[in-house]
């Protein structure tokens, strides 16, 4: 008699091996944090000397996908793949055959033709890295899918929390403003959780998702209390139009902008970018001493040759999130 | 882990003394030495090198550490698969003087293929221009898939590729030893 076993994995027909990406934050446990913080130090050690390229992803090839605008992280993600001595290529939907009204799956066949090893991609839609990622035989990074995940600035983050503040636990950092359309935001929920960061979500009602594991206030007095005060810009270009989230960007400004007189002396302040001065941020904080602004951007460049450098050589990155996928 | 003693702690002091004078017969300028010790055996040996040629000399060379796991050759499969064996948790890499004119002495604890030997190398070159590099070992086990050649050797101790050396040193291993393990799997560095 043949026994039936329920086991839903071994009735699977056999599949390619799974490969590994970083599409959201939920494909990393705390190790792989550990680890990824920990290369991305490494990394830094070897740009403080004169030769500052590495040959260790020589031969590989980075395709960078960008079908939003973007400087920080574009620009970091090229110049880590070409740190590790990485092929890249980038393509820009303005000016591609996007413009001519290709999907993104054929933009994604095309491209995947040249056998890259990693595609790192930002799209306005969310979900679009796991679409690349099941038609392409490559490695995928999400650099941003809509207002779902940005894994990367989550880690950058964390990796700037604890050059500046010595560590991460135990920490409490406020952020504050348009929660609600910021993938920033839902990857540093997730990513705080992980490594044990108190977070309080500060902004009008009208911006503050409830669905969010973190604390919520209106009050923007409450930033006080935090060790660190992380600004989200207003993403008009996400709003629904004809959507009125906020009264005007003045009446938010005086409410939740981020004043010198709103701050602790001495309180660090952390921005995505890119800021919007004079609206969720006053220059004089922008400008400060207690500004991370420029730290983060310093803190992507080797966090994302971390990331290269993981999903090439290192721990499961993304599998969890990719069959999550598959059986949706 | 068990295995067959091939050098005992004596023994192991008495081969270092010996490295630790040919150093100083091959190099009159000590001045223009640095020894600088592989992750993560070669470091500590690097260490008792310098003290031992200090104690004969006088003069202590410069000491460094360099990590090649970004260097290695085998840092990925290509076709998307995960690589053959998990990568090595990264150290430090530290060279706190100037490379340029000096003599580099690559300090490890056995000579196998070759390979990381040559990674070190390149790394080396990454960090300035070495007037010349010298390679001490404490045991070449063969096998070399490089032409590689070491200036100074411990023990020469010829083995299988199903064999491995296992070096334990008092900083890492609390206990110094040179043993023979048969391992199943090939080591692949």
């Amino acid at each position: 008699m043949t026994r039936i076993r329920l086991v839903q994995d071994e009735l699977r027909p056999p599949g390619p091996p799974s490969r590994r990406h970083l599409l959201s934050i939920a494909d990393l446990d705390r190790d792989d944090v550990e680890r990824l913080l920990g290369t991305a130090q490494s990394f830094a050690a070897s740009l403080e000397r004169h030769v500052k390229k590495l040959p260790t992803l020589k031969g590989h090839l980075v395709v960078n996908l960008f079908y939003e605008s973007s400087t920080r992280t574009s620009s970091s993600f090229e110049l880590a793949a070409k740190r590790l001595s990485a092929d890249t290529l980038t393509v820009r939907a303005a000016g591609s055959s996007v413009d001519k009204g290709e999907s993104l799956k054929d933009t994604a066949l095309t491209l995947g033709a040249y056998d890259p090893d990693v595609i790192v991609i930002r799209h306005p839609h969310v979900g679009a890295p796991q679409l690349v990622a099941r038609v392409t035989a490559a490695h995928v990074v999400n650099a941003g899918d809509g207002t779902h995940q940005h894994p990367t600035q989550a880690l950058l983050d964390l990796y700037t929390l604890r050059q500046e503040l010595g560590r991460l636990e135990g920490l409490h950092v406020a952020i504050v403003g348009d929660v609600l359309h910021s993938r920033v935001a839902r990857s540093l929920v997730e990513a705080f959780r992980l490594v044990g960061i108190r977070c309080t979500l500060v902004g009008p009602p009208t911006l503050l998702p409830r669905e969010l594991p973190a604390e919520t206030t209106t009050d923007i007095d409450a930033i006080r209390d935090a060790d660190v005060v992380y600004v989200l810009r207003m993403q008009s270009e996400r709003m629904q139009p004809g959507s009125c989230y906020v009264p005007s960007l003045r009446e938010y400004s005086a409410r939740w902008g981020i004043t010198p007189e709103r701050l602790r002396p001495g309180q660090k302040v952390m921005h995505p970018g890119p800021m919007n001065r004079g609206v969720e941020i006053d220059p004089r904080v922008a400008d400060s001493a207690d500004s991370l602004v420029t730290t983060e951007v310093r803190s992507g460049l080797v966090v994302r040759m971390a990331v290269l450098y993981d999903v090439l050589t290192g721990g499961p990155v993304g599998v969890r999130a990719l069959a999550a996928a598959e059986v949706a | 882990m068990s295995g067959k003693i091939l050098l005992d702690a004596d023994a192991l002091s008495r081969t270092l003394s010996r490295i630790a004078h040919e150093i100083i017969e091959a190099n009159p300028d000590l001045a223009e030495v640095a020894l600088v010790g592989i992750q993560t055996r070669g470091v500590p040996l690097a260490r008792r090198l310098a003290r031992l040629i200090e104690e004969r000399a006088g003069e202590a060379p410069e000491l460094g550490a360099v990590d090649i796991t970004f260097y290695r050759d085998d840092v990925t499969v290509r076709g998307g698969e995960a690589p053959l064996a998990a990568q090595p948790l990264v150290r430090a890499t530290q060279l706190d003087f100037p490379l340029d004119g000096r003599t580099v002495v690559l300090v490890d604890d056995v000579l196998y293929t070759g390979r990381t030997i040559r990674a070190a190398i390149e790394a080396l070159f990454d960090y300035g221009r070495p007037a010349r590099v010298q390679l001490a070992v404490l045991v070449d086990r063969g096998h070399r898939e490089l032409p590689i050649r070491p200036d100074y050797v411990g023990k020469n101790l010829p083995t299988s590729r199903g064999e491995r050396i296992q070096v334990q040193l008092v900083e890492v291993d609390e206990v110094d030893a040179v043993l023979l393990v048969s391992s199943p799997e090939e080591e692949s560095r």
